[in-house]
């Protein structure tokens, strides 16, 4: 009777063997191949990029389809299905390539843009991203319901030009159209495949270098270099795996030390120091993304008061928390919501015309505010703070540590107020918080996409900061395209947001991250997926 | 036998009904949003999403929706991957996690076997100090930890060997299944490894042994045909409750080694509050549960003939 | 039925003495009385025993005799290894503190990569030459002496041609570095790279030092004084390991305890009444343990624990503890229902229900004394597993809320960072495979000097 039980496991046992693909794991590089292995964090959620919003997918997506405008391996803004283009005030004109082509040969056609950019307006696919199909005509109506998508102010002249008609002038719309919301999208593909358009890579079209050949969910995917692709010379890789998915940095930095991928990013400390030890090549890369502490403004909360807010200033340094606290190179103090790599005029940085405004650590200054505050109030004592944050082992630790520093300067009593992801956000829609640990990061290349953050009108400024004098720069600097005219705004805002203390800025993230030195050409990006394999390329052995 | 089986069943069908019915209260008491990203959208995208999804409905309709949709076997479409049906996630990642935790109770089977005979053996003598140190280590460390050590342990031998022996993580090959499953049955093994001593050492006592012995049996052959076969029945009837228990307990190896199972699956469905997949993986693992533990039940009135199943339910 | 007393006078006369001779005697043991011997005599029993009660001492006693504040933060003693006291060097307030400081021409003697100042934990000011036609210069940091332009170490900051100098700060540790600078050039290319070895030593600003009252008498900057003592080192945040395991056994043996004492508790009156009333109720009772029986655990465990939702300041323990208890009492339920089903039948129940007994007498005298052998087991054997279970919770970051510590979120703090700092890790996970350990033993002890076949087995 045992030996039936042996039997009947072992049965079971090879049945489930049986039917999983036998795979070797390729080897980070593969010179003979010319093929190399990387690694995801997790799966992509969602390749339609009609509805795409999470990072892995806009990897995936920055791989396997292409925008009318893109980047090369400087970051340098290029043509991509655009072969000519010209922005003006009122409205933006490109003309496509004819050599540009899906990955069934069929070639991409203005009507695809048109057609995507519908998609992403339309109500019924309730796309996330609707609100940037507002810069078009009837975008707004559009989105509403009130109008049909075929209204949306975005014209095909003839199959190889686009005009896009623009409601206000958009001086970052040829970056913005880098975006994953305006990649086109083929409707006669689309509808065939309905509601599992993007799930699989039978059902996924092409127009970018790679094509997705092999996806097996949560586990691996297999991108080979695209036939059809119209700059098929500049791309060196035949092909890219993607054999593992994980989001413990632990296990991605042994995966590279084993040499199963060319590259591993996110180091902690501990990582780093092994790496050191074992003298590999470190490299770090900030990521574009301020992270910052946001106050709720609203009426019923002591966070309202400008004293407090500035007392919490006057005591909380930057610099400690991202040296000594957080402690991995890479990161930068921010004392701005503007990071340092956004562009300013003349070749130089906003942060180099603007530079941000270092707040006074005054700890005697500090509970003097308290004081005026307390008084503003009415108030004995300040209550308890609640402060709301993810559940990141490194949100947690910068929490804690911001908990000790309110404590022991202002004898404010902070409240952590930990919450998986998707209960934060709900906290912080309905506004249930007197602090929240937040952080933007960038979806455009323009210091738009943090200057209307806190616009009395923007859906993500949750701690409701409503100011009359920020909403009037914002406007100002969207109704232009005078870049030095955006920029001074853009100074006045910053000198708004110290003023008012409408955050506290806490720093700039960075990462270490290891590379084999056997490849280059891999491009770190602020705006869109990253890192980009496209232009990588395996070098000789030394 | 028939209307025994025909019982079970039913009260099974009841049972997986009530876990239906917890998970979906459950699920609906986590305070949050899942339709929220980082993202905000405006009010008439939101409203879109919740018809989407059916949440513009009231909550016992919803109930009543999922119940029959449940029924046709269906569990709705992914909130994280819109394109995704649940069903299909469940179909491509529990395979996974089946076959980590199959392997895993071989494992532990095997070593617990083998070990439990060994110290039974060598009875307060150093083998049997050595091993019984081990099961104590393997019983009081937190499994994370040896996850962890495990796939440091990989990369050393990797390094000092110069050539990649196992695969450090990832899924796919049989040797990327070795350490994740060893990690994994550890547990189990020490506790088989008791049950086996045990066992071992109560069998020793027993009269037929004695005969055996009087008879002038070699060792060797009272030792495998009398002692051993009879002392590996009670071990063999925890296999069965085990293999429920490993099989769902695989998310920390999962998590560790970057193996795409349901486990893993699951904690990140609720951290993203991804209402079809959490309700669908709880009602497919409780399912399967209650499906093994009448499965286990009915195999042993067919193994053990002095088991008389129908009869000891009555 | 009569009973026929028919006493006669010579049964009121004392017995002899000689008639005890005979007697074989041994001194009358209650059952608890019999079951600590055997505790006794069963020396892993006995030892894990002693280490159950030193763990209860550890943490209710443990904070008075260590009264370190375990939520006190030193940053600058970040991740420290178990010390006795490090000496550190004073230094002025305002040292080291500048963001970005740019070297004053001569300021400092040396050319090349030199140090400004003293280089201490607090921060190092490195400070070099110009190069010709270098648009911005590249500095890096490593532990190891650098093999090549490939291997200099940290990337730490890249700063423009007009800085000459860089102040530091990033997570320095008491121990040699290798800074070395790299020219960058407009046309992409790099220069010659300069190595520097500076060895860090620790340091407090005067004012923290006075305010935590180190050293004695009169402090000046230069003077050396002793930091406080970290018996088992620091962790992230510079907070006392000792005092932190002191304060987390709290969190985790009051789940590991209190959890496993309520769902006993509700598992014996559910159970009993189950059992006891039988029938029709204690069918329907049963098949609604068994039905929470069924619920997948671990799936359920987290569930429930982020359905009860957390506000802010609120640690986390009361919903771990309610989801333990919901999910946990049906086996003792079980366990305690097939006892009383037993018990039910024995005859000296019956004998003592015969003679009139009432049902509170029956509970109280025959059953809860008969059963508390059976529940006492699995009350030990319930404490080890509810402990892991915190630290599994933990481990995929749904347990207790910081900065309320717990050995499973300790450990799980530990896990990252196992390779360059360990002692995060060991502690921890010592403190739970030993209190796991002790409680198995002891179980075991309590089973075996419980279990009635063994009785009177010497």
């Amino acid at each position: 009777m045992t030996n039936r039980i042996l039997l009947l496991t072992s049965l079971l046992l090879g049945l489930a063997l049986a039917s999983l693909p036998v795979r070797a794991a390729p080897p980070g590089i593969d010179h003979e191949r010319n093929e190399i292995a990387i690694v995801m964090t997790q799966e992509p959620q969602w390749l339609n990029s009609i509805k795409a919003t999470d990072q892995v997918s806009f990897i995936v997506l920055d791989h396997i389809s292409e925008g009318l405008m893109t980047y090369n391996v400087d970051n340098q803004l290029i043509g991509g299905v655009a072969e000519r283009w010209e922005l003006t005030q009122e409205r933006a004109t490109f003309w496509l390539r004819k050599d540009a082509r899906w990955s069934d040969g069929k070639p991409v056609t203005a009507h695809d843009f048109v057609f995507a950019w519908q998609q992403v307006a339309n109500p019924a696919n309730a796309a996330e991203y609707a609100f940037l199909m507002r810069a078009f005509p009837n975008g707004e109506a559009i989105t509403k319901g009130e109008m049909p998508p075929e209204s949306l102010g975005v014209e095909a002249i003839d199959d190889h030009t686009l005009v896009a008609h623009l409601v206000k002038p958009v001086a970052y719309f040829l970056e913005l159209v880098t975006f994953i919301s305006f990649r086109p999208v083929r409707e006669d593909f689309f509808r065939q495949h309905g509601q599992r358009y993007a799930a699989d890579p039978d059902k996924l079209l092409s127009n970018g270098p790679f094509i997705m050949t092999d996806w097996v969910h949560g586990a691996s995917m297999r991108w080979e270099k695209n036939p059809h692709y119209w700059n098929r010379e500049a791309i060196n890789l035949d092909a890219i795996n993607v054999p593992y998915m994980t989001e413990d940095p632990n296990a991605r930095f042994n995966l590279y030390m084993d040499n199963r991928i060319a590259m591993a990013t996110g180091l902690d400390s501990s990582a780093t120091k092994m790496a050191l030890r074992k003298r590999q090549n470190l490299r770090s890369f900030r990521d574009g993304s301020t992270f910052f502490i946001e106050f709720n403004h609203r009426d019923d909360r002591p966070t309202r008061n400008v004293n407090l807010r500035r007392a919490m200033q006057s005591v909380f340094d930057a610099g400690e928390l991202t040296y000594k606290v957080i402690g991995l190179a890479g990161n930068l103090p921010a004392y701005t919501l503007f990071p340092d790599w956004l562009q300013g005029t003349d070749g130089r940085s906003l942060a180099e015309e603007y530079p941000p405004i270092m707040p006074e650590l005054n700890d005697e200054k500090a509970r003097a505010y308290l004081e005026a505050a307390k008084r503003e109030l009415g108030l004995e004592e300040i209550p308890p703070l609640s402060l709301l944050l993810s559940d990141t082992p490194g949100s947690v630790k910068q929490a804690e540590y911001f908990q000790d520093v309110m404590r022991s300067k202002l004898g404010l009593d902070i409240r952590l107020d930990r919450q998986t992801f998707k209960q934060r956000l709900a906290k912080m829609t309905a506004g249930s918080f007197d602090l929240v640990a937040a952080g933007w990061g960038p979806d455009y290349n323009d210091a738009m996409t943090f200057a209307d953050l806190f616009a009395s009108w923007n859906l993500n400024n949750r701690g409701r900061y409503a100011s009359a004098e920020y909403d009037d720069l914002v406007t100002r600097a969207q109704s232009t395209n005078d870049r030095a005219l955006r920029n001074r705004l853009f100074g006045e805002l910053q000198q708004v947001i110290f003023d008012d203390v409408v955050i506290l800025p806490q720093y700039e993230r960075g990462y270490i991250y290891v590379q084999s030195t056997e490849i280059e050409g891999v491009r770190r990006t602020r705006v869109g997926g990253d890192p980009n394999y496209n232009y990588a390329r395996i070098l000789e052995r030394r | 036998m028939g209307t025994y089986i025909a019982k079970r069943l039913l009260s099974g069908i009841i049972t997986i009904w009530f876990i239906a019915t917890a998970t979906f209260i459950g699920m609906h008491m986590v305070p949050g949003d899942p339709l929220m990203n980082d993202k905000a959208v405006t009010p008439e995208v939101r409203a879109n999403l919740e018809k989407a999804y059916g949440l513009d409905k009231p909550l016992p309709v919803q109930y009543v929706i999922y119940l029959r949709n449940m029924l046709q076997g269906d569990f709705g479409i992914s909130f994280t991957q819109q394109n995704r049906r649940v069903n299909d996630i469940i179909a491509e990642h529990f395979p996974v996690s089946a076959t980590l935790g199959v392997l895993a109770l071989l494992f532990a089977a095997i070593g617990g076997i083998a070990w439990g005979a060994l110290t039974a053996l060598y009875r307060n003598k150093l083998p049997d100090i050595l091993i019984m140190f081990m099961v104590i280590i393997c019983v009081s460390v937190p499994s994370f930890v040896f996850a962890a050590l495990g796939q440091l342990a990989i990369l050393q031998l990797n390094n000092l060997l110069g050539v990649s022996l196992l695969p450090v993580a990832g899924w796919g090959t049989f040797s990327h299944m070795l350490v994740p499953a060893l990690v994994l049955g550890l547990g189990t093994m020490a506790y088989l490894t008791r049950l086996m001593r045990s066992s071992m050492l109560e069998v020793a006592d027993m009269d037929y042994i004695r005969t055996a012995r009087a008879k002038g049996l070699t060792p060797g052959r009272i030792f495998f045909k009398h002692q051993l076969r009879n002392a590996i029945l009670p071990v063999v009837t925890v296999l069965g409750p085990s293999i429920a228990a490993i099989t769902t307990g695989g998310f920390v190896v999962e998590l560790v080694f970057a193996i795409p199972g349901l486990g893993r699956y699951f904690v990140q469905a609720v951290q993203q509050l991804d209402y079809t997949v959490i309700m669908g993986t709880t009602v497919f693992y409780g399912a399967f549960l209650v499906l093994m533990v009448i499965a286990v039940d009915i195999l042993y009135g067919f193994i053990d003939p002095r088991i008389q199943v129908d009869k000891a339910v009555q | 039925m009569q009973q026929i007393l028919n006493p006669q006078a010579d049964d009121f006369e004392p017995l002899s003495a000689a008639s005890e001779r005979e007697a074989i005697d041994r001194p009358s043991l209650s059952y608890w009385q019999d079951v600590w011997r055997r505790v006794r005599s069963n020396t892993r029993a006995l030892a894990s025993l002693y280490i159950v009660v030193g763990l209860l001492l550890f943490t209710l006693v443990g904070p008075v005799l260590w009264p370190v504040d375990p939520a006190t933060q030193d940053l600058e003693q970040i991740s420290q290894g178990p010390n006795l006291g490090l000496p550190a060097l004073v230094i002025a307030d305002e040292e080291n503190v500048a963001l970005l400081s740019l070297a004053e021409p001569g300021a400092a003697t040396g050319t090349g990569l030199r140090v400004l100042g003293t280089p201490h934990s607090e921060g190092v000011n490195i400070a070099w030459d110009p190069v010709p036609g270098a648009r911005a210069y590249q500095l890096y940091r490593h532990e190891l002496f650098p093999s090549g332009d490939r291997d200099l170490g940290l990337p730490l900051v890249r700063v423009p041609a007009q800085s000459l100098s860089y102040l530091d700060r990033l997570g320095l540790e008491t121990i040699s570095y290798y800074y070395s600078v790299q020219p960058l050039f407009d046309d992409g290319t790099t220069g010659e790279y300069q190595t520097l070895e500076v060895s860090v030593e620790q340091a407090i600003r005067i004012s923290d030092a006075r305010e935590r009252e180190l050293g004695d008498g009169e402090l000046t900057v230069g003077d050396s004084v002793r930091l406080e003592m970290h018996p088992l080192g620091t962790d992230y945040l510079g907070r006392d390991m000792l005092a932190r395991l002191m304060w987390g056994a709290r969190t985790s043996l009051f789940i590991g305890i209190v959890a496993p004492l309520i769902y006993v508790a509700i598992g014996l009156i559910y159970g009993g009444l189950s059992g006891y009333m039988g029938g029709r109720t204690d069918e329907v009772l049963m098949r609604f343990a068994d039905f929470v029986i069924a619920l997948p655990f671990l799936l359920f465990m987290i569930l429930f624990k982020i359905a009860f939702g957390l506000g802010p300041g609120e640690s986390g323990v009361m919903p771990m503890l309610v989801a333990l208890v919901l999910l946990s009492w049906p086996a003792t339920a079980r366990l305690v229902r097939g006892q009383v089903l037993q018990l039910r039948e024995e005859s000296y129940i019956s004998a003592a229900r015969m003679m009139g007994a009432s049902a509170s007498y029956l509970v109280m005298r025959h059953m809860l004394p008969n059963l508390m052998g059976v529940l006492l087991v699995s009350l030990t054997f319930a404490i080890p597993t509810a402990i892991f279970i915190e630290a599994f919770l933990s481990f995929i970051g749904m347990g207790v809320v910081p900065p309320t510590p717990s050995w499973g979120s300790m450990c799980n703090d530990g896990i990252r960072t196992m390779l360059s700092h360990p002692h995060e890790l060991i502690f921890p996970a010592l403190f739970i495979s030993v209190t796991v350990l002790a409680f198995n033993l002891l179980g075991d002890g309590l089973r075996d000097a419980m279990d009635s076949r063994l009785r009177g087995e010497q």
